[in-house]
């Protein structure tokens, strides 16, 4: 069987705060096939970030760093290179080349004083050895690819001159310069309105079927998800605590939090409805935990309507729930 | 781009005429009569030849009139004679000091421009570590000594105690002119111009890299896999370099007050020292000639930097 794109096996970074190494993820496990795309999904602070540029070995070096686990990638040329295992130079040359990342703001995420082609020749100058005249060819060519209309023109444009959709085409170019086996988005929509982001979508999922790339989705959107998402995995302070084939866990969600996450969601129609009934939008009660003072046992019981005292002595393990689907609730079988 | 530096010489242009009338003014606002500048105190005058006096050069009528008189004269190249050295006309007096002038500070704000730019890229990249410290610890020391405390103790270090450099003119008197001799004479006064300079430029620097680093873009390029080297030099430090090309084109205009300061102390045969000899002796047109022109060179240099910074700064262009 062909090795997956991305594997991610046992991964625990650590930020160092106030001399003590707080655990911002950990018990990371995941892999993404080819052609397929995970969403992580989970609330702000919930370490779908840090879960990505750990894979990018972006962590900022002097706070954080991959304290355990595996993460090995599948590269173009078919090698399988275990990322934990490579110093700084040969990261670099794994970042932008065999993994691409789009970031969430366009509007900063490019170098406001250089021109857009000269931005996604970058890479290709540097990780494929192509002369300027070729990158800056490939370049143009990328930006078509992307939707770009009149591409030569507007790769000559610098960052402001373009719109908010048109940057994060560019930047989806920049991350595709040099045909990477994985790509990782990390909220690409969600600085756009909802009709480019729609756009945005249909677009990453018309590139995979072309490239065959994986795809590593962060959001915190679950319409999203159901959208562009083969499986997702759902993070809460640091964990994965559920994972399974989009279709399954929507169709039945086998932990408390998921439960409550899809609940939040707001529905059209469904706020004149709720306004009759005198009842506000459904709401998850309580607070995420601080990283640093994680309750003993499950991190979600404080919040947890199904909590019992099991909860709170052990972390639960990832109960197998079906062939696909797994959950981090001792309780799954209630559900 | 040729519109908009158009632009900028034409407000200029307004600046040096305000600059002309500010100095005319203020100087006659001065206590003293500019008649007395043209008479020999021991030779006793009648009030009927200092009348006569008065009237040759202009000086009986309204202030207004005088101005534009001066001002016509002026646009015309002609900024009159010196008081103090009779018969020698100003403009060329003031274009032999220019040459001087300029290489010392051309020097002085190379030095700094090069040090301080370098210093603050160290500083912000290895930022907390003992040498950012010891630097920050210089550079506030380079900023808060005045220009005439430095030139006095350097020109007792490095020329009286140790020897290193010559303490002061452009050449060794009675030998023949060589380059190498003009730099020695130069590197001194033009090191010690430089010290607050290139402390401010490294303070600016620092800070400005500093935020620049934490900015997404320099993460892209990280994510690109840029060589760190390029991603500190071609992504962040073209951009941290904005606000500090502002700080270079004012401090042109400081520097010429350091170098008044520093040309009188090493006796360099600059502006400044011609300058300080035209106060003291009230020679009225010589001050008037070479303020202004030191006001083309700022204004000049000014335009220059705006022009550098669209040049940097693709967006500048648009507004």
């Amino acid at each position: 069987m062909e090795a997956p794109i991305l594997q991610i096996a046992g991964l625990r970074a650590v930020f160092r705060i106030a001399g003590r190494d707080i655990a911002a993820v950990q018990d990371i496990d995941l892999e993404i096939g080819s052609g397929e795309t995970v969403a992580l999904v989970g609330e702000s602070g919930s370490g779908k970030s840090v879960t990505s540029l750990s894979i990018m070995g972006l962590l900022a070096k002097k706070i954080g760093h991959i304290a355990d686990g595996r993460i090995s990638i599948r590269r173009r040329d078919g090698s399988v290179t275990e990322l934990t295992g490579l110093d700084a130079e040969q990261l670099r040359r794994v970042r932008g080349n065999d993994i691409g990342m789009v970031f969430q703001e366009p509007m900063t995420s490019l170098n406001p004083v250089y021109t857009i082609g000269e931005q996604i020749a970058e890479p290709i100058r540097i990780h494929l050895g192509k002369s300027h005249r070729e990158a800056a060819a490939e370049a143009v060519r990328l930006l078509t690819q992307v939707g770009i209309p009149d591409p030569a023109r507007r790769a000559k444009q610098y960052p402001h001159e373009l719109s908010g959709g048109m940057r994060q085409r560019a930047t989806i170019a920049m991350a595709l310069a040099c045909n990477p086996t994985l790509l990782i988005a990390d909220e690409p929509t969600t600085a756009l309105d909802v009709t480019i982001q729609a756009q945005i979508l249909d677009l990453l999922a018309d590139l995979q079927a072309e490239r065959g790339m994986g795809i590593l989705f962060v959001t915190h959107n679950l319409g999203v998800v159901a959208e562009i998402a083969d499986r997702v995995a759902v993070m809460y302070a640091g964990r994965i605590v559920e994972t399974g084939p989009v279709s399954e866990v929507f169709a039945r969600p086998r932990h408390p939090y998921t439960i409550g996450l899809m609940r939040s969601v707001p529905r059209l129609g469904q706020a004149t409805a709720l306004k009759a009934a005198g009842t506000p939008l459904p709401t998850i009660a309580g607070n995420v935990p601080s990283l640093a003072m994680l309750p003993k046992g499950c991190s979600f019981a404080p919040r947890c309507p199904m909590a019992i005292d099991a909860c709170r002595a052990a972390v639960p393990p990832l109960f197998q729930v079906s062939q696909t689907q797994a959950s981090r609730c001792i309780r799954w079988e209630e559900l | 781009m040729l519109s908009f530096i158009a632009r900028r010489c034409a407000t200029g242009l307004l600046m040096l005429v305000a600059l002309s009338l500010l100095i005319f003014v203020l100087l006659r606002l001065a206590p003293g009569d500019p008649i007395d500048a043209y008479i020999n105190p021991s030779v006793p005058m009648s009030a009927s030849d200092l009348e006569t006096l008065r009237d040759r050069l202009g000086l009986d009528q309204p202030l207004p009139l005088q101005y534009f008189g001066w001002l016509r004269a002026a646009l015309s190249g002609d900024f009159g004679y010196s008081i103090q050295r009779s018969g020698v006309r100003v403009l060329p007096l003031v274009m032999e000091r220019i040459g001087p002038t300029a290489l010392l500070m051309g020097m002085g704000l190379a030095i700094a421009i090069v040090v301080g730019i370098a210093a603050g890229i160290y500083s912000a990249v290895r930022r907390n570590a003992w040498p950012d410290i010891a630097m920050s610890v210089l550079s506030f020391i380079g900023i808060s000594s005045p220009a005439f405390l430095t030139a006095l103790l350097g020109l007792y270090f490095f020329s009286v105690l140790l020897r290193w450099a010559p303490s002061g003119g452009m050449q060794t008197a009675g030998a023949p002119f060589s380059i190498s001799d003009v730099l020695a004479h130069l590197i001194l006064p033009a090191c010690l111009l430089s010290i607050g300079h290139a402390a401010l430029i490294m303070r600016y620097m620092r800070a400005s890299l500093l935020e620049v680093l934490n900015q997404d873009y320099v993460r892209t390029a990280r994510a690109k896999g840029v060589r760190e080297f390029w991603v500190i030099i071609k992504h962040a430090t073209r951009n941290a370099l904005l606000p500090v090309i502002t700080l270079i084109g004012s401090t042109v205009g400081i520097a010429i007050g350091g170098a008044i300061f520093l040309e009188s102390v090493f006796n360099w045969p600059g502006m400044g020292l011609l300058l300080v000899n035209a106060v003291g002796t009230r020679d009225y047109p010589v001050i008037m000639g070479a303020t202004l022109v030191i006001g083309i060179c700022v204004i000049l240099v000014n335009i220059l930097t705006d022009v550098a910074y669209a040049f940097v700064d693709p967006r500048i262009q648009v507004a």
